[in-house]
């Protein structure tokens, strides 16, 4: 029994990462949920927040069990190509199991299991159907990390948006509207610039599937060159707004300090997402050896991300709330990160990944920490002023102290070794002052801001204005230290964690075994599969002898 | 000078242009009036991408040239999307005016300053 069930999981793993989310999130819409109820509260609705919660925390257990699984299986460098409808690539859409995508969906699931335990501590019952969206955002972030197709790379970020757009309202409140209101409009405007870049690469190059256009596009010359070097770049103006790289970082401060605790510590997973398209299109596609659209983007990237590192943190210098704080580290986090992909060596790919592990559920872990200090403080909530004494000043305060550390890249913890890696990496290359100098001022400058907020935190106190019992339960207190303990789990395992960001990033570079694999009932990477579409037939088609140009055609490439 | 392809790139520009403009006005009424505008450019601009035919065929039909058809079914789910997106975002534009009484992007009237507890840095709930 249980073979058979592995065996099926074995043959479907890539499709049940994105189907078990979805199945879940329809489920949970079929339980209904009314909404506005205490979580103590008894009776009917009370039993079935009870199964709600249940049935979203399984599922979540379930998808983290399925994604160690992907990790385990991709570590042997084994590529699992899986076709949807059994169409072959290119024609058909795949989704493709490779190091980076199952990485990808674990790290999303370590920081899914915490934030749901926190928000099942009554979160989820200030507004109608956090689960449900919550399980759709799963949905989104898995297929859009799974997926080897990049017009299907579009429709799980329209997934995963417009489940974001809905829990950015979660417990609803005139700010999350007004900064709501903001983040859907960019984020349309960028689907539109998406869908733009994606046509634009499909005009010339006549594919879609990313393992096919990394070929195709190595192959350009002259106009459709430049055709396809513009759409490099306007692909990365959307995934720079998804990033937050400087000059579009500009709504992510306001919107995660406005989102509720658990949607801010999810989104830590969000900028992910757009470091994670770079990386496939960017690093790939338009990577290294692409013959003439070689390192299209460098040129933009690596400034664009060490500024972005720097402004970060001086946005964080001088935030007034803890949230901003945090949210502006993100934003300087996420620089940190892009300036190791910018790079473009395999070295600095696998520091910047490795970094990205870390840095994500340290995120996660201090925007939790944010709203439990803000309760604990009464009506000051996170606003770095002087106010009464939080009640567990030496729980927080280690807490603090963790995050702050670890965000600073202090060693032993694993953000002192993720730049230790980024430092090496660029040790042999040009740009080497520039990073080293941003990467280690920004280490400074982020150290001051979180010691400074401490120090008003804990610091300077005043009397207590009486008892204030929000934000003590043990359950609510977990989550933070769940992903404290992820960043020790982090440094801990640093050597295995290294060799598997390094083997990926190797893995990555070589775009021929990848698209051997994919293309491989094609005939692998050799066999002219598709071309800008011109109306003949192709010239393996039986009836194909190549045809006169077809004079009915008003415009050829 | 004035051929299919002309006239096509010209007003998929118009309409870009004038999606634009509308996107950079501060209201949310013209706001969602430009993203769709903007949709509707992008969804013909996807289209345009198959190339231009005339006297195609859609689908496989025989042995004569058949226009292209992957930009059609891309197209669909643009649409698909495009319709879904806009459906949100006019609700939430209302529901916003709803609150803040005001149907400025911003969520109040220009000028007007809001209190510390309404500026929306306070991230605690």
């Amino acid at each position: 029994m249980s073979g058979a069930v592995l065996a099926f999981w074995g043959q479907h793993a890539p499709v049940l990462s994105v189907l078990l989310p979805s199945f879940t999130a329809v489920a949970l819409l079929l339980l209904g949920d009314q909404g506005g109820l205490s979580p103590q509260g008894g009776g009917h609705e009370g039993q079935r927040l009870a199964w709600r919660r249940r049935l979203s925390f399984a599922s979540a257990l379930l998808g983290l069990v399925m994604a160690a699984a992907l990790v385990a299986r991709a570590s042997s460098g084994e590529l699992q190509v899986y076709e949807l409808g059994e169409w072959p690539a290119p024609f058909g859409i795949v989704l493709v199991l490779d190091r980076l995508s199952a990485l990808m969906v674990l790290l999303t699931y370590a920081v899914a299991v915490p934030v749901l335990a926190y928000a099942c501590g009554g979160w989820d019952t200030h507004g109608r159907h956090f689960h449900t969206i919550f399980h759709f955002q799963l949905m989104g972030l898995s297929g859009a990390f799974l997926t080897g197709d990049l017009f299907n790379l579009f429709v799980f970020f329209e997934v995963l948006l417009i489940a974001s757009y809905v829990l950015l309202l979660h417990g609803r409140g005139g700010a999350r509207l007004r900064m709501g209101v903001h983040y859907v409009v960019l984020n349309l405007t960028a689907s539109s610039l998406f869908l733009i870049g994606l046509a634009m690469l499909y005009a010339v190059t006549g594919t879609l599937n990313m393992a096919d256009a990394a070929l195709k596009v190595a192959a350009l010359q002259g106009q459709e060159l430049r055709l396809a070097q513009s759409a490099a770049l306007v692909l990365l103006v959307v995934f720079g707004l998804k990033a937050a790289l400087v000059p579009l970082y500009f709504w992510l401060p306001g919107t995660y300090a406005a989102a509720s605790a658990p949607v801010a510590a999810l989104f830590a997973i969000m900028t992910k997402v757009g470091v994670y398209a770079i990386v496939r299109v960017h690093w790939v596609i338009f990577g290294i050896d692409a013959g003439q659209a070689s390192l299209t983007v460098q040129p933009w990237l690596l400034p664009a991300a060490l500024l972005t590192s720097v402004l970060g943190v001086l946005g964080a210098l001088a935030a007034h709330t803890l949230s901003r704080l945090v949210a502006y580290l993100t934003v300087s986090s996420v620089g940190t990160i892009v300036a190791g992909v910018a790079l473009f060596t395999p070295q600095a790919l696998s520091a910047a990944l490795y970094y990205t592990l870390h840095s994500t559920v340290v995120m996660a872990g201090l925007f939790l920490f944010v709203e439990l200090a803000a309760a604990q403080r009464g009506v000051t909530g996170d606003r770095l002023q002087p106010a009464p004494q939080v009640h567990e000043p030496v729980l927080l305060g280690v807490m603090m102290l963790f995050g702050a550390a670890s965000a600073a890249g202090l060693p032993p913890l694993p953000g002192f070794l993720g730049k230790v890696m980024l430092l090496q990496s660029a040790a042999d290359l040009v740009a080497r002052v520039w990073v080293w100098t941003v990467v280690l001022g920004v280490g400074f400058l982020t150290l001051l801001g979180l010691a400074r907020a401490g120090i008003i935190l804990f610091w300077h106190v005043q009397p207590a204005d009486g008892a204030n019992p929000a934000g003590r339960s043990a359950r609510l207190l977990a989550a933070p230290w769940l992903f404290m303990g992820m960043t020790v789990a982090l440094a801990a395992a640093a050597g295995p964690v290294k060799a598997y960001t390094d083997a990926l990033a190797q893995q990555i570079t070589d775009k021929r075994g990848y698209a051997g694999v994919v293309l491989a009932r094609q005939g692998g990477p050799d066999q002219p599969t598709t071309r800008p579409y011109d109306g003949r037939r192709a010239p393996t088609a039986p009836a194909a002898a190549p045809s006169a140009p077809d004079t009915r055609q008003e415009h050829r490439p | 000078m004035l051929s299919m392809e002309w006239l096509v790139a010209t007003g998929i520009g118009l309409v870009t242009a004038t999606g634009i403009y509308l996107l950079l006005r501060g209201r949310t009424f013209p706001v969602v009036l430009g993203l769709s505008l903007l949709g509707y450019a992008v969804n013909v601009f996807i289209f345009v991408m198959g190339r231009l035919w005339t006297d195609a065929p859609p689908i496989l039909v025989g042995a004569e040239p058949v226009a292209d058809p992957l930009p059609q079914a891309l197209v669909l789910t643009a649409i698909v999307i495009g319709f879904a997106t806009t459906g949100f975002v006019v609700e939430l534009a209302l529901r916003s005016a709803h609150e803040s009484g005001s149907d400025h992007v911003d969520g109040h009237e220009p000028g007007v300053r809001l209190g510390a507890d309404q500026r929306g840095d306070g991230g605690s709930a």
